[in-house]
């Protein structure tokens, strides 16, 4: 990264950091596995039907795994767009785009900043997830050895290295709606509209892998790939899904940004 | 030498469909100019200035700023170049001195440096901690030439920089710019407020649907216009015989008991003394002031907004 990039980004997160909607999704990812673990200590039912679903009471490692299920179809998506597609647009609606633009940093450099700032917001809202999960499973039932999906078990400190390769691999589809939400953000320079979009393709993306007929498809679809992390839970881990989430999520990501990018480099700064 | 103008323009065309925002405009704007880039709204003003600053591709021609194309240079050819378009935008829930931390990291060469210095200058020191979504009009306009100073430029764009202020706002932008303009630094200044224009520049460019139909020095343009006068006298009649025997001055008309004419100055110190030798009291005697507006007027065939023509009276 170079120091102009850098700069940018750094002011990238710092804009984040003084916006409510930033915070609307961060509090959101934090509070899902802490109401979660609430209602599941108040009631004697379970999530049995999902992956560590079952073992849930066995350890608080297996909560955060539990909620990335439950999260992915449209909690998730709806966080990352929020902020993903607001990234330009906003700019452009406010006119502060041409503030920046008229300054000293290339455009090239302006749009590479504001992408790194979007993917760290991502990977922030599910390790956040992630990290209060796990500490509140942990109260609730303790910091135990976790089972895995293949029945064995693992050690906790061996199940808490499983879960943050386990979310790292859970960034890359998110990071693949967060490059379309900015492609969106970009062409339509409208922010609700690209939030709504971005929204729309996750949930697209989520129905077609559910249909009857799209089996052949299925394993190349985004919202497949968010299943990927069952890799990393098998003893011994099973790479293909992580491997085909890395480079089917590279495609997705790769694809709307690099024609964002362009238009990005290439649009009419006018009043919007 | 043209490659160092602070603005030289050739053939420029922006079209928006079938419509011409800017119409194969030459312009050249010299080194220490206050250049006032006049037309009523809508006649394409911001699309150059936009154009210049690199925001939007024309459609054919350049446009370079101190030799460099921003098409070609991208934003190198911003270097020395400040200023903004349709008024100064800031990150609202930002404080002042936030955004122009943001700014000035964004164009590097110690311009955080500077940042107490421009505050000082545009008198906003004492409210930089607070959020700008609080601030006035008056407070963001002064805020985006504090932020436009910050890049030390040789040549500042500015966009209608009065509108929307208060007479006092207004009269201490005039001040600021007239400062600016002493330090050095070439001004393109984009106005329909003719006085304004008036007041600052020493060179114009009048505009009218996309292209310019007047460039030039502010004075030659003034000095194209007839001077006329309006007279009241104490026996009319007889003043009127008296202005037409009088060489230099012409157009006497007799309008309720008011004489209009046009005369130099010089002439009309002659008629002014042939009517006192003829028992004729002179009760007013009134140079017409208003020329750069009738000039602006008839240049742009009078398509200006009520709103526009008023704030060109005020």
């Amino acid at each position: 990264m170079t120091a102009a990039v850098a700069k940018v980004y750094r002011w990238e997160i710092a804009k984040l950091l003084a916006q409510k909607r930033t915070y609307l999704g961060l509090v959101s990812a934090m509070a899902v596995p802490l109401i979660f673990v609430v209602v599941l200590v108040l009631q004697s039912g379970g999530p049995n039907d999902v992956p560590l679903g079952r073992y849930i009471r066995d350890t608080g490692l297996a909560t955060p795994f539990v909620v990335l299920f439950f999260m992915s179809i449209w909690g998730f998506p709806l966080i990352t767009a929020l902020v993903a597609g607001d990234i330009v647009a906003s700019e452009s609606q406010n006119g502060t785009l041409k503030t920046i633009l008229t300054r000293s940093r290339s455009r090239g450099e302006i749009f590479v900043g504001k992408i790194l700032a979007s993917i760290t917001y991502t990977l922030v809202i599910v390790f956040a997830m992630g990290i209060v999960g796990a500490v509140a499973g942990s109260i609730a039932w303790g910091f135990h050895p976790l089972t895995s999906l293949s029945g064995t078990q693992v050690s906790a400190a061996h199940g808490v290295a499983l879960l943050a390769g386990s979310l790292a691999l859970y960034v890359l589809p998110l990071a693949g709606i967060a490059a379309f939400a900015v492609l969106l953000s970009t062409v339509t320079r409208n922010s609700a509209a690209a939030v709504v979009g971005a929204l729309m393709w996750a949930l697209l993306m989520q129905l077609l892998g559910v249909l009857p007929g799209t089996e052949a498809i299925r394993p190349y679809l985004l919202g497949t790939q968010f299943e990927a992390w069952h890799g990393f839970l098998r003893i011994p881990a099973d790479w293909t899904p992580v491997i085909r989430a890395l480079w089917v999520c590279a495609l997705y990501i790769a694809a709307p940004l690099a024609t964002a990018y362009v238009v990005f480099l290439r649009r009419d700064v006018a009043g919007d | 030498m043209s490659e160092s103008l602070p603005i030289s323009t050739t053939g420029l065309v922006k079209r928006y469909g079938d419509i011409a925002a800017v119409n194969g405009v030459d312009l050249t704007v010299e080194r220490g100019d206050v250049f006032g880039y006049l037309g009523p709204n809508g006649a394409g003003k911001t699309t150059l200035l936009r154009i210049l600053l690199g925001l939007i591709r024309p459609t054919s021609g350049s446009a370079k700023l101190f030799g460099r194309d921003p098409l070609v240079d991208g934003v190198r050819a911003l270097d020395g170049v400040a200023g903004f378009v349709e008024g100064p935008r800031f990150y609202s829930y930002l404080s002042g001195r936030k955004n122009l931390e943001l700014l000035a990291d964004y164009d590097g060469d110690g311009a955080r440096s500077r940042i107490d210095s421009v505050l000082e200058l545009v008198e906003l020191r004492d409210r930089a901690k607070d959020r700008v979504g609080g601030y006035s009009h008056g407070m963001r306009q002064r805020l985006g030439i504090a932020s436009s100073l910050l890049r030390q430029p040789r040549l500042l764009l500015l966009d209608e920089p009065t509108t929307g202020l208060d007479p006092a706002g207004m009269r201490d932008m005039r001040d600021l710019v007239r400062r600016l303009a002493g330090e050095g630094i070439t001004i393109l200044l984009s106005s329909h407020l003719l006085n304004e224009v008036e007041d600052l520049c020493n060179r114009v460019a009048i505009i009218r649907k996309g292209g310019i139909v007047y460039e030039g020095p502010l004075n030659e343009l003034l000095a194209t216009a007839a001077t006329g006068y309006r007279l009241r006298a104490t026996d009319p009649e007889r003043a009127r015989v008296v202005l037409l025997s009088q060489g230099g001055v012409d157009g006497v008309s007799l309008v309720e008991g008011q004489l209009r004419f046009t005369a130099d100055e010089e002439a009309v110190g002659r008629a002014a003394i042939a009517l006192g030798q003829a028992r004729i009291g002179i009760t007013a005697l009134i140079p017409e002031t208003a020329s750069l507006e009738e000039l602006f007027l008839g240049l742009t065939g009078g398509e200006s907004s009520d709103h526009d023509r008023e704030a060109i009276v005020a």
